[in-house]
């Protein structure tokens, strides 16, 4: 089976939305690069909204990953409360 | 010819303070960990305070509640110092613009004076009691222990003046700018029988000498129950008569308090589970002030909702503690 993958700029706001990552993919991966945050995982990845907000203390939208998102692979599911990347088998 | 870009990475040499390396390990912390936790000095002072000698400086015995680690806490909204004025910048942003379109609509002049003088005497003297809880909450700034916690309650006692102008304005937007409503709110806050019951327990609650009961006093027992009754409940029957603009003065206030509800919830919470002495202590302070409260707030509420008005404040109120583990 192939990664999934997500690259988020490496800022303030992302570190809250990589550890929300961290907590509901414990399998995943997460490479720190130059002022790039790369997590990759087996098949499946999700962003929760609950979980983001609850690291950030406040508010968060999903939409809002966009602001900092640099590349993405995998089949994209996105709605008000979660995003998820998959492959189809 | 090709060019190859290549990148440099330079590792910072420390993630974080020490003492912050020590609380949380040794990774990027965020700004709110570094400029809440393990900042109060707690020994080697050199003095002990003139006005209290036999105490130091952040003595954690100036309260009976006792924590093993009084860093235990979390803001929930993470609020330091940036993020707390920014979210209240936003929040005030949102109010001024309200404020100013029921102005220029001249919204007042819509209301009936029966509706006004209805606000003046129900609303317009919380503002008093809004004075008293900015000074119990800076009490708790003043006295309390940890940087965690002070924090939010000093945030808590600015929030709390900035209310108290809140509805100083919706006294002045209701009588033209002369001030008359104002000092007519004063006049009930000081003699009115409804409100006697109101302004005594504010009074006692500013002669307590332990923080952490002013805390449970003012901001879990007092402020559960009046913003309910007020600023849900009251706000219900205004509109019922006639008064649904209001709605847009007290946003703020239902607002904030639902944000700072958060708050001490989570202290709340997090004192109780630290151990039974704390969780016996918490739990007689509450019945002892909601006892007093429920009384005072009795003829308030009978005028400004109805009779069963406190008895559903109630309610929230022992839901919430509930929620807390009392």
């Amino acid at each position: 089976m192939s990664k999934v993958y997500i690259a988020l700029q490496d800022n303030e706001e992302s570190r809250y939305i990589v550890e929300a990552i961290e907590e509901d993919n414990p399998d995943a991966t997460v490479i720190y690069q130059p002022a790039m945050i790369r997590i990759e995982n087996e098949g499946h990845l999700v962003i929760k909204r609950e979980t983001v907000e609850e690291m950030m203390g406040r508010d968060w939208e999903v939409m809002a990953l966009h602001v900092n998102l640099i590349t993405l692979g995998g089949n994209v599911d996105e709605d008000e409360d979660q995003l998820s990347l998959t492959w189809n088998d | 010819m090709t060019i190859e870009i290549k990148t440099a990475t330079l590792e910072p040499i420390r993630n974080t303070f020490e003492h912050t390396k020590r609380r949380f390990g040794d990774k990027p912390a965020s700004r709110y960990q570094e400029a809440s936790y393990d900042i109060a000095p707690e020994n080697n002072f050199h003095y002990r305070p003139m006005w209290q000698p036999e105490k130091l400086l952040n003595d954690t015995s100036r309260t009976a509640v006792v924590m093993e680690d009084w860093y235990a806490y979390k803001d929930p909204r993470q609020f330091y110092y940036g993020t707390y004025v920014q979210a209240r910048a936003k929040l005030q942003e949102v109010t001024e613009s309200n404020y100013a379109f029921f102005n220029k609509r001249g919204l007042a002049d819509r209301m009936s004076d029966e509706v006004k003088s209805k606000i003046i005497r129900c609303l317009v003297p919380l503002r008093h009691m809004e004075l008293g809880a900015n000074m119990n909450n800076v009490l708790c700034t003043a006295y309390g222990t940890s940087t965690v916690l002070t924090q939010a309650f000093l945030y808590n006692g600015m929030d709390r003046l900035g209310i108290a102008q809140y509805l100083s304005r919706i006294g002045l937007l209701l009588d033209g700018n002369s001030t008359e409503s104002l000092a007519t709110a004063k006049e009930y806050w000081m003699t009115d029988s409804a409100w006697q019951g109101l302004r005594r327990y504010t009074e006692n609650t500013l002669v307590l000498e332990d923080w952490f009961e002013v805390f449970i006093a003012q901001d879990v027992v007092l402020d559960t129950l009046v913003y309910d009754l007020i600023y849900r409940q009251f706000d219900e029957a205004i509109t019922e008569e006639g008064g649904s603009d209001l709605a847009m003065l007290i946003e703020f206030m239902q607002e904030w308090h639902k944000d700072n509800s958060r708050w001490v919830d989570a202290t709340l919470k997090s004192t109780v589970a630290e151990s039974e002495h704390n969780k016996e202590l918490i739990g007689r302070w509450v019945a002892e002030w909601q006892e007093k409260a429920v009384a005072d707030l009795a003829p308030l509420a009978e005028i400004a909702v109805g009779e069963e008005a406190v008895k559903a404040s109630v309610e929230v109120l022992n839901k919430r503690l509930a929620k807390a583990g009392i």
